[in-house]
């Protein structure tokens, strides 16, 4: 058996990389995607928990991330596609009218 | 008696023409005026004629309407109190002030404000009347500052003038500083005698015998007599009068000469057996009349404005009356106080009547030869000039001789009192018959290009010449109620008001010797008349003279011009200090500096550091999303240390 080190070496890694390309990419639609890297990081972790530990919440816990993580990509995108309509980019950092 | 209808009628005059004056015509505002304080005065002749067929042992008769205040043993009443005094006081209160309403019909028929200026006038005569009328110290203290606050509201009455307002203040807060020395006399009173009330205050008062060194009762006299200088413009507190003649004429002659300011010697007369107990205060009270008298004469022999010259003549005539108070001769200095109401109110009418038919013109350089053009008003006030300098047979001689000779005779009187009083008549007389010869005789000198009143110049209308008549006629025989024994006469003045300082060790003449008194007499004739000469020669024969001798006097004519500096001098001590540490530390330190300044570091110190904190709020979604970050690895750390310790 694989030694649950493995896996969670794998989720920081994942996990890092997501909040690597949040934090230094500038397209909205790269950010969702490191969004839901991060997310599925901690998917893998607990779902590595849960067979360790022989529970099986982890395994619930990761079918509700899915369903929130699929209806958040649903409103993302939706709002994306609404913002790109009006300001014609996808730089969030472009999309600052209420800023001073 | 009802006497508490005394003063409320002129109350109900003041409501009814302050309240609604505005919706009456004319003739409405006039009737009200002049029924109210006529009624008033009618009543206190009905008073006077019960107070003849009273038993002496009636009198004081004191009559109590409520009870105002009470705290253990100390109480005080709205009660008034009648005797010889305050029934000389309200006849001459209601009697001048009756005629002088009158006057003022006349003399303010042009102006605006006509419902407002008589209902001050009415509510001053309400004040003044609960002054002279209360029972204790404490009603005494609400008519003595009632009457302030007419006072101030009719100096200030063309308020839309600068110096008419600041005159107002002026005269405001100077009396402030003579109330505060009459509140605290009245503390030490409660704190002596437990009581404030006349009935008990005094009694208590003669059981404590004469003090030999100052004590208590010293202490008492002279918080009173601060009091009292403050409202009879005595040195030090005398500032006020003079610029007290910003307001109308008729209140000049009403407030500022007839009556309010013979309060302070109504209220030194009335506290008689306080003072004839303390002799070292009697002493300061005589010394500040005394100089009083000297300094106010001399000043009014320089002032030029006609106005002013009777100011400071009534500053003057206050000085004799606390002269006579500080000799022991109450009577004498209420005598004078009548007769001076008299006289003085006719030399302001008189003067007011010259202005009015000037069309306002003050200034005495400026007059001239009005006795043909204003015949009525010439006449009434050359009685008025003979009274007050003192010519034989009219009312001043009669009062002001009194006051001499017991200035002279009186245990507590000097031959330096008498002394300084005689020189004083010679410059009245002087400063007096300067103001006739200028404003009556001589031609007629026009300001430079000025002629535009040359044909205007009017007799006043009847309704100002019969008070001018009437007074004049009391100036002229006033006096005959009071002729001394040397002259022949029985004092009758003295006697009536006898029982009232009869505790007060009132002066049975000591020294009875008639000789000496009509030397005395003779001498104050001969100052009159030598004043008058003086006046004559260098006003009416040589008129170049006094440029002459102004001119070789130099400084001293200059200090005695400009008042001797002491406005200038209180505005350095005082006035400026005041201003300046208000400025600086009230203000600019205290205000600004502390109050303003911590409100303002408070906000400036929320703003800084907001503006740090307002940074972090950037707007960059990476930027936050780093600061996530990081926090997360903070307590990835924090968890970190704890776990590995």
């Amino acid at each position: 058996m694989v030694p649950i080190s493995y896996y969670l070496v794998l989720s920081a890694i994942l996990f890092g990389m997501g909040v690597l390309g949040f934090l230094v990419k500038r397209n909205v639609i790269t950010l969702f995607m490191s969004i839901e890297l991060m997310l599925n990081a901690v998917n893998l972790a607990f779902v590595a928990f849960a067979t360790q530990w022989n529970a099986l919440s982890g395994h619930v816990f990761v079918f509700f991330v899915m369903v929130v993580a699929a209806a958040e990509a649903a409103v993302g995108l939706a709002i994306i596609i609404a913002v790109y309509r009006t300001r014609q980019t996808l730089n969030p950092d472009r999309v600052d009218l209420l800023k001073l | 008696m009802n006497l508490w209808l005394i003063p409320l009628l002129p109350l109900a005059g003041a409501l009814l023409n302050g309240l609604f004056g505005r919706r009456f015509s004319r003739a409405g505002v006039t009737a009200v005026a002049l029924g109210f304080p006529g009624a008033a005065f009618a009543w206190s002749l009905w008073v006077a004629a019960q107070f003849a067929r009273l038993p002496a042992a009636a009198i004081p008769y004191s009559e109590t309407l409520a009870a105002w205040m009470q705290a253990g043993a100390f109480r005080v009443n709205f009660a008034f109190y009648l005797d010889q005094l305050s029934l000389v006081m309200i006849l001459v209160v209601t009697g001048v002030g009756f005629l002088i309403h009158v006057y003022s019909v006349g003399y303010m028929a042009h102006e605006g404000g006509y419902y407002r200026f008589f209902s001050y006038l009415n509510l001053f005569l309400f004040f003044m009347l609960t002054l002279v009328l209360a029972d204790n110290y404490l009603l005494m203290f609400v008519g003595w500052e009632g009457v302030g606050l007419a006072s101030y509201l009719l100096i200030g009455f063309w308020f839309q003038k600068d110096s008419a307002s600041a005159a107002g203040k002026k005269a405001f807060i100077v009396n402030r500083i003579g109330d505060f020395g009459f509140l605290l006399g009245m503390f030490l009173m409660v704190k002596t005698f437990g009581s404030l009330s006349f009935g008990e205050v005094f009694p208590a008062a003669a059981n404590l015998g004469v003090e030999g060194s100052a004590g208590v009762l010293t202490a008492i006299a002279l918080l009173l007599l601060l009091g009292a200088c403050g409202k009879s413009a005595q040195i030090p507190l005398h500032v006020w009068l003079p610029d007290a003649m910003e307001g109308p004429t008729p209140v000049s002659a009403l407030i500022h000469a007839a009556t309010m300011v013979t309060a302070g010697v109504y209220m030194v007369a009335r506290s008689s057996p306080i003072y004839s107990r303390a002799p070292e205060a009697l002493m300061v009270v005589a010394i500040v009349g005394c100089l009083t008298a000297l300094f106010a004469a001399t000043i009014g022999m320089a002032q030029n404005d006609i106005k002013r010259v009777l100011a400071y003549s009534t500053i003057s005539q206050l000085g004799y009356m606390f002269l006579a108070c500080g000799v022991a001769a109450y009577s004498a200095a209420i005598f004078h106080l009548m007769t001076h109401a008299f006289f003085k109110a006719l030399l302001f009418l008189g003067a007011g009547s010259v202005i009015h038919a000037l069309s306002g013109e003050q200034d005495m350089r400026h007059m001239g030869g009005l006795r043909r053009k204003v015949p009525w008003t010439f006449a009434t006030m050359t009685v008025a000039t003979l009274a007050i300098a003192g010519t034989p047979l009219f009312s001043g001689f009669f009062s002001k001789d009194e006051i001499l000779w017991k200035a002279y005779s009186s245990p507590q009187g000097s031959p330096v009192f008498w002394a300084v009083a005689l020189f004083t008549t010679l410059l009245t007389s002087f400063y007096m018959f300067r103001l006739w010869f200028m404003t009556f005789f001589g031609e007629r000198r026009t300001p430079a290009g000025d002629h535009t009143h040359e044909d205007h110049v009017h007799e006043s209308p009847p309704v100002m010449l019969v008070p001018l008549v009437i007074l004049a006629v009391l100036s002229a025989v006033g006096g005959y109620v009071g002729v001394p024994h040397a002259l022949g006469g029985h004092n009758s003045f003295a006697q009536f008001l006898a029982p009232v300082f009869a505790t007060g060790e009132e002066v049975a003449v000591h020294v009875a010797d008639a000789g000496l008194e009509r030397l005395l007499t003779f001498l104050s004739v001969l100052a009159a008349v030598l004043g008058f000469a003086f006046a004559w020669v260098l006003y009416c024969k040589r008129p170049e003279l006094p440029e002459r001798i102004t001119a070789a006097l130099g400084g001293l004519y200059y200090a005695v011009a400009n008042k001797y500096f002491v406005d200038e001098g209180y505005q350095a001590v005082f006035v400026r200090p005041v201003v300046e540490g208000s400025t600086e530390i009230l203000w600019r330190g205290i205000d600004v500096g502390l109050i303003d300044d911590s409100v303002n570091q408070a906000a400036a110190g929320a703003r800084g550091i907001s503006g740090a904190v307002r940074k972090m709020q950037s707007g960059n979604l990476r930027s936050y999303a780093g600061w996530v970050a990081a926090g997360a690895a903070a307590v990835l750390a924090y968890m970190f240390w704890v776990g590995t310790r």
